[in-house]
């Protein structure tokens, strides 16, 4: 089956919708035939990919030691 | 505090009924598991622990006195970073109205086309060959460099894991509007986090750095 052609801008500006399964099934096929034969932009959508699971799996921020605590006795004592 | 059903842990539900007649230990056990996701939400606008913990306990006593109105229509705890949301944003135009003013004149730009600033190949993910402290060290950096809207879009969706529909709901915005901030978000950090094209360490000064220290 032939898909039609897609551009790199029009690639850059589904990435973020392609990675979150947000879009179509026609598009998919299109920028999965882009990825294939154009090694900047799957070189983009990889580091983005990665991006998305180094901030899912490794990043946090710490919450302050005694939060909890202080918290506790704010609500008891509101 | 009571419960219902062989399961002795109370639900959501039945620690909101208590907490609405007045059980404080019920609130705290409803708010205690969303600590985490409430400070988080507050430190995406804030980025400042200090700060953001003034406001996520604030956040939570205004829910405590809210309670009674949460209908259900959302999460508890997206309802919980709905309120964090705005406090954090009061708290910016209240302490640092300058700053903020700022901040909006730079929100009204650039909502167009951001494209990546190189085409270095990056596809194995380099965990294996890191300390987590230089992870979480490398991260930090690259969302920090990240302006204040694509920063809390991109926390509220890959870190804190809401859905697009729940992040549009709790920062005020369209779900297209999360959707372009997430596309920009998420370009900026890999065009900081990733190595250059002959994999050396690079710093430009514009509005991010590259950070990535591998």
């Amino acid at each position: 089956m032939s898909v039609i052609e897609i551009s790199c801008l029009e690639v850059w500006r589904e990435i973020s919708n392609y990675l979150d399964g947000e879009v179509d099934a026609e598009l998919r096929a299109r920028m999965e035939a882009h990825f294939k034969a154009c090694a900047h932009c799957k070189a983009v959508v990889d580091g983005t990919r990665n991006v998305v699971k180094l901030v899912g799996d490794g990043f946090e921020y710490r919450v302050p030691e005694g939060f909890s605590k202080r918290l506790y006795a704010k609500i008891k004592g509101k | 505090m009571s419960s219902t059903g062989a399961n002795l842990v109370p639900t959501e539900t039945e620690l909101i009924q208590c907490a609405c007649q007045g059980d404080k230990e019920a609130f705290y056990c409803l708010v205690q598991p969303c600590e985490r996701g409430v400070f988080t939400a507050a430190m995406s606008i804030l980025n400042n622990a200090h700060d953001a913990e003034e406001v996520a306990q604030e956040a939570i006593l205004k829910a405590l006195t809210a309670l009674p109105r949460f209908r259900g229509e959302c999460k508890f705890s997206t309802w919980l970073i709905q309120i964090t949301i705005n406090e954090a944003r009061l708290k910016l135009r209240r302490d640092r109205r300058h700053l903020y003013e700022s901040l909006d004149e730079q929100q009204t730009d650039g909502e167009g086309e951001y494209f990546p600033r190189d085409f270095a190949d990056w596809r194995e993910i380099p965990s294996e060959q890191l300390q987590r402290m230089e992870l979480r060290s490398a991260l930090k950096r690259a969302l920090d460099s990240l302006p204040p809207k694509y920063r809390e879009v991109l926390i509220l969706r890959d870190v804190q894991h809401l859905s697009i529909q729940e992040t549009a709901q709790v920062l005020g915005v369209t779900e297209g509007n999360v959707k372009t901030r997430l596309l920009r978000a998420r370009i900026q950090m890999r065009d900081a986090l990733t190595p250059g094209i002959d994999g050396s360490w690079s710093t430009g000064k514009q509005e991010f750095e590259k950070v990535r220290p591998w």
